[in-house]
């Protein structure tokens, strides 16, 4: 779509553009293109010379066992807390769509934690999961769960997974919400005629319209776990115990932070992109199609 | 339709509820904890009431901080984060609009070149680049800035493809009117574009202001001098998770206050913010 | 006010697409003039381009003295109604009429009294502080015009104003802008597709198809002696109706089966062989007795009968007529149901070259 009526100006347009150009070049592409130009360096341990060594620092970081181990982590912890983010936000939002009273009461009170900063919400649950006075570790502990995130990791990662979905419900719902508001009632109603119950009309006609709002969702859940998810993690374990919860991001910062390997930092910070960028195509290739419509 | 009979109204109001009561416990107990003094806390002892220590909580938390991770009170690191947001909020909404308006009302050499320029930073978040944009933050001498802070961060496509949207609804015969009315290209943009553009700049403004106050990782590279750390950052030094060293009330409390301010913005421009939301992703 | 002259004008588009074919056209001072058209006729390109709101491909436009090609549409001194009305929604009616003003800083006293005075004669005076959303579509119309009317323009220019209006409405918008044209005798052209418009408001009514001019004229001048095959079906209704025959005889146009049309020769530069299409409108087609009951001597025609509507004050007859589909008018009622039987005077037939599609007619 364009527009039909514009502006004749040769330089306008230009110096428009200029802020926003100037910023993204200086402060995105720059350091993009930096990252892969490194990620094929290997610089001497005084960082006064570097060598071009090809694909060396990817064949090296393949090699490591703790980056497969990083890479489980996150696929694990992406599929968990988006289906549970999405399943939740989706059984919310059907039942807030419904004519009931009190709807908008029910949309704002379920809508706040959008605002929450990951890492806030890490603490929040830190609060109530820490081993020694947590008030949910007490519950578990009087139920002989001998519950402790700090040395048994599959806690560690039960505990990241119910702060990271509990900040995403919200955002799910929200568009989940108005996913179900854009059916018209017309197409249910012809469906209620048509003999469908409740819960074969949910399955068989509201759950494939609703397609394409899942796919997107989908998509921006995967990139949320993948990115926002790092400040919950730091909150909460520091991607411990014995790195059990290190995301690919947590590792490419806790890697940098120690120095040193500037090309293996880059390499994930490559590998990385291209994640996100194949993530990103697929989103559009599926959105152009209109997933069912 | 028939089924909408009571029993599905109950069932709906029970799950939302339920759903409302988890959302909501979390911040519950924060603010609980807030009110009793550490050493309850620290103890296990904390009851699921309210105690009498709030004033004090507050109050240290706000004006002193706490004794030993970091010294600085919250009150600089609120000053922070509203500075943060509130530049990366209006920044990004400023340079926006501008794009926005060259890439739809102009047709120059290079706009489809320009326009993906932009459009390509909304699949590379800051996090997958942190180290080199660092490193460039650090040579350009802006660590510990507000600039450094902020600036990086503006330059993304969300808000350029939300105005860019918008500006295709406008009528094309509010241009041509304008034309006739003598009016060049800014005096369209600030008499005209502008003002129909307010319920869109407001919706950003609150997914922007949201987005720059919650950012960790960048100011966690970025600032390493205490005044100049965000409350979110702050917050996070504050718990020490190794030992019982964390004062819990002031923590708690310091959470509180870091969350007010953006759940009031989602809350009181509600309306904006998810029409902002759900258009901006579509 | 000022005359509008366009010569060779031409718009082709990036696409190599020609929205407007070679078109020149004078618009005389002070006239009330139509383009009308079918959609994607050109006419509004043609109306755009007179604005400056297209550009020019090849020749020249004129207002009064001056050749408009490459100056700004704000420079030209014209004032544009649009379809949709184009008001800014954010500023109040009063606003809306004087931003233009504004922007060519006019003294404040200057414009308050111009407002007026354009509100007063549109009777808008009681909403210059409401929004446009606040307006019905009609006060919205009106206001659309007083933003014209304030600038005191060289020139009108409507572009299809009156079609988002409901269908009464747009009568009584129709008789307005043509009283406010006679008040303002201001220089007026008017883009619409609608042929009651175009024949109640015009003074000078230009047809337009496939981005060129079909004919130029006043109304009843088209409508008596359209130019083309294309003039004659678009203008009246229902349409007129056109047979495709042979001249077989000085004044007469042979159909098939045997039919026989009558014409008046002396009018026609048409020979006998001649392809031609024969054209006679619905209503000067004349209703008569059935041949057999009187036995007459007329020369009669008769058909079955199709369809007949019902328009309350006349009737609209539908048939077969050699194979083609025919029309007529009556007031009276018929005989029978479903047979009609009719006269045609051959000072009312018109004929149209079979290939050309161009009116045979002598010219005047």
């Amino acid at each position: 779509m364009e527009k039909r009526a514009i502006f004749d100006n040769k330089l306008l347009p230009y110096a428009l553009l200029l802020p926003q150009i100037l910023i993204t070049l200086v402060f995105f592409y720059w350091p993009a293109s930096q990252a892969v130009w490194q990620s094929f360096l290997i610089e001497d341990a005084f960082g006064t010379s570097s060598e071009f060594v090809w694909l060396d620092n990817y064949r090296d970081l393949l090699s490591k066992p703790d980056y497969y181990a990083s890479m489980l982590t996150t696929a694990w912890f992406s599929a968990v807390v988006t289906f549970l983010a999405m399943a939740i936000a989706l059984l919310l939002a059907s039942m807030a769509n419904k004519q009931i009273s009190g709807r908008n009461a029910y949309r704002t009170l379920l809508v706040w934690p959008y605002a929450v900063a990951p890492a806030l919400a890490g603490v929040l649950w830190l609060f109530m999961l820490q081993p020694s006075l947590g008030v949910l570790s007490k519950l578990l502990r009087a139920n002989g769960v001998d519950w402790n995130p700090l040395l048994n990791s599959n806690h560690a990662l039960i505990m990241v997974v119910l702060a990271a979905t509990w900040k995403q419900i919200s955002y799910n719902f929200l568009f989940f919400l108005a996913g179900l508001q854009a059916i018209p009632r017309s197409v249910i109603e012809a469906a209620a005629i048509d003999g469908a119950r409740p819960m074969r009309r949910f399955w068989t006609i509201i759950f494939p319209l609703l397609s394409p709002t899942t796919f997107y969702l989908l998509v921006v859940n995967i990139v949320y776990v993948f990115f926002e998810t790092f400040g919950i993690i730091d909150a909460m374990t520091s991607g411990g115990p014995a790195r059990t919860t290190t995301t690919l991001v947590y590792k490419v910062y806790q890697d940098g932070k120690l120095g040193g390997d500037l090309g293996g930092s880059a390499a994930q910070s490559v590998i990385l992109m291209a994640i996100v960028i194949g993530l990103t195509a697929i989103q559009f290739r599926f959105v152009e199609r209109r997933v069912n419509y | 339709m028939v089924e909408n009979d009571r029993l599905g109204a109950w069932i709906a109001h029970v799950v939302l509820i339920i759903g409302i009561v988890i959302l909501a416990f979390p911040v519950y107990l924060a603010f609980v904890g807030s009110t009793h003094d550490a050493a309850t806390i620290s103890n296990g002892q904390m009851p699921l009431t309210p105690g009498p220590n709030l004033v004090a909580a507050y109050e240290k938390a706000l004006f002193t901080g706490t004794s030993g991770t970091t010294r600085e009170p919250v009150w600089t690191m609120m000053r922070n984060s509203l500075i943060m947001a509130l530049a990366i909020a209006v920044g990004k909404i400023a340079i926006s609009l501008l794009s926005a308006f060259a890439v739809v009302y102009f047709r120059f050499p290079f706009r489809q070149t320009a326009f993906w320029i932009i459009f390509v930073t909304l699949m590379l978040p800051v996090e997958v680049r942190i180290y080199p944009t660092y490193k460039i933050v650090s040579d350009l001498g802006m660590l510990n800035t507000y600039a450094g802070l902020t600036i990086p961060l503006i330059a993304s496509a969300t808000a350029t493809l939300l105005f860019r949207q918008f500006f295709m609804t406008v009528p094309d015969e509010l241009v041509e009117a304008s034309k006739i009315d003598g009016a060049g290209p800014m005096r369209f943009f600030v008499d005209t574009l502008l003002p129909l553009s307010v319920t869109s700049i407001a919706a950003m403004f609150v997914i922007q202001f949201i987005y720059g106050w919650n950012q960790y990782l960048w100011p966690l590279l970025i600032t390493t001098s205490d005044n100049m750390q965000t409350i979110v950052i702050g917050l996070r030094k504050m718990i020490v998770t190794q030992d019982a060293l964390t004062e819990w009330d002031v923590a708690m409390a310091t959470a509180i206050l870091a969350m007010l301010p953006p759940v009031a913005i989602v809350l009181l421009m509600q309306r904006f913010f998810v029409k902002g939301l759900v258009e901006t992703e579509k | 006010m000022a005359s509008v002259t366009l010569d060779h004008l031409k718009k082709i588009y990036p696409g190599g697409v020609e929205a407007v074919k070679d078109v020149s056209l004078t618009v005389p001072d002070g006239s009330f003039t139509v383009l009308l058209g079918p959609s994607g006729c050109g006419k509004s390109t043609l109306l755009r381009m007179i604005a400056g709101l297209e550009g020019i491909s090849s020749g020249t436009a004129t207002i009064g003295e001056r050749i408009v090609n490459e100056i700004e549409p704000a420079e030209r001194d014209i004032a544009m109604v649009f379809q949709n009305y184009a008001l800014y929604p954010h500023m109040s009616v009063y606003d809306n009429m004087a931003y233009g003003l504004r922007n060519r800083k006019v003294p404040e006293a200057d414009i308050a009294a111009r407002v007026n005075e354009a509100a007063k004669i549109l009777s808008i005076e009681s909403f210059l502080k409401r929004k446009p959303r606040e307006l019905s579509g009609g006060q919205r119309q009106r206001v659309a015009m007083g933003r014209a009317i304030v600038r005191d323009p060289q020139v009108f220019l409507f572009d299809e104003p009156l079609s988002n209006l409901d269908a009464k409405l747009r009568v009584q918008m129709r008789l307005e802008i043509r009283r406010l044209h006679n008040r303002l005798k201001a220089t007026s052209i008017f883009v619409t597709h609608d042929q009651v418009e175009a024949m109640t408001l015009a003074d000078q009514v230009v047809v337009m198809n496939a981005g060129r001019v079909e004919q130029v004229g006043a109304p009843l001048a088209i409508y008596s002696r359209p130019a083309s095959r294309f003039v004659a079906e678009f203008i009246g209704a229902p349409p007129m109706n056109l047979l495709r025959g042979t001249i077989t005889a000085p004044g007469v146009v042979s159909i098939k089966d045997g039919l026989r049309l009558p014409f008046d020769q002396s009018a026609f530069d048409a020979g006998i062989g001649q392809t031609v299409d024969y054209g006679v409108r619905p209503e000067d087609v004349a209703i008569t007795d059935m041949p057999a009951a009187n036995g007459a001597t007329e020369p009669s025609h008769s058909m079955t009968v199709d369809l007949i509507e019902e328009l309350g004050s006349n009737r609209v007859i539908y048939g077969l007529l050699a194979g083609s589909g025919f029309a007529l008018v009556t007031r009276t009622g018929i005989a029978s149901a479903d047979r009609v039987a009719f006269v045609l005077d051959p000072s009312s037939a018109h004929l149209f070259d079979g290939e050309s599609g161009m009116s045979l007619r002598h010219a005047v």
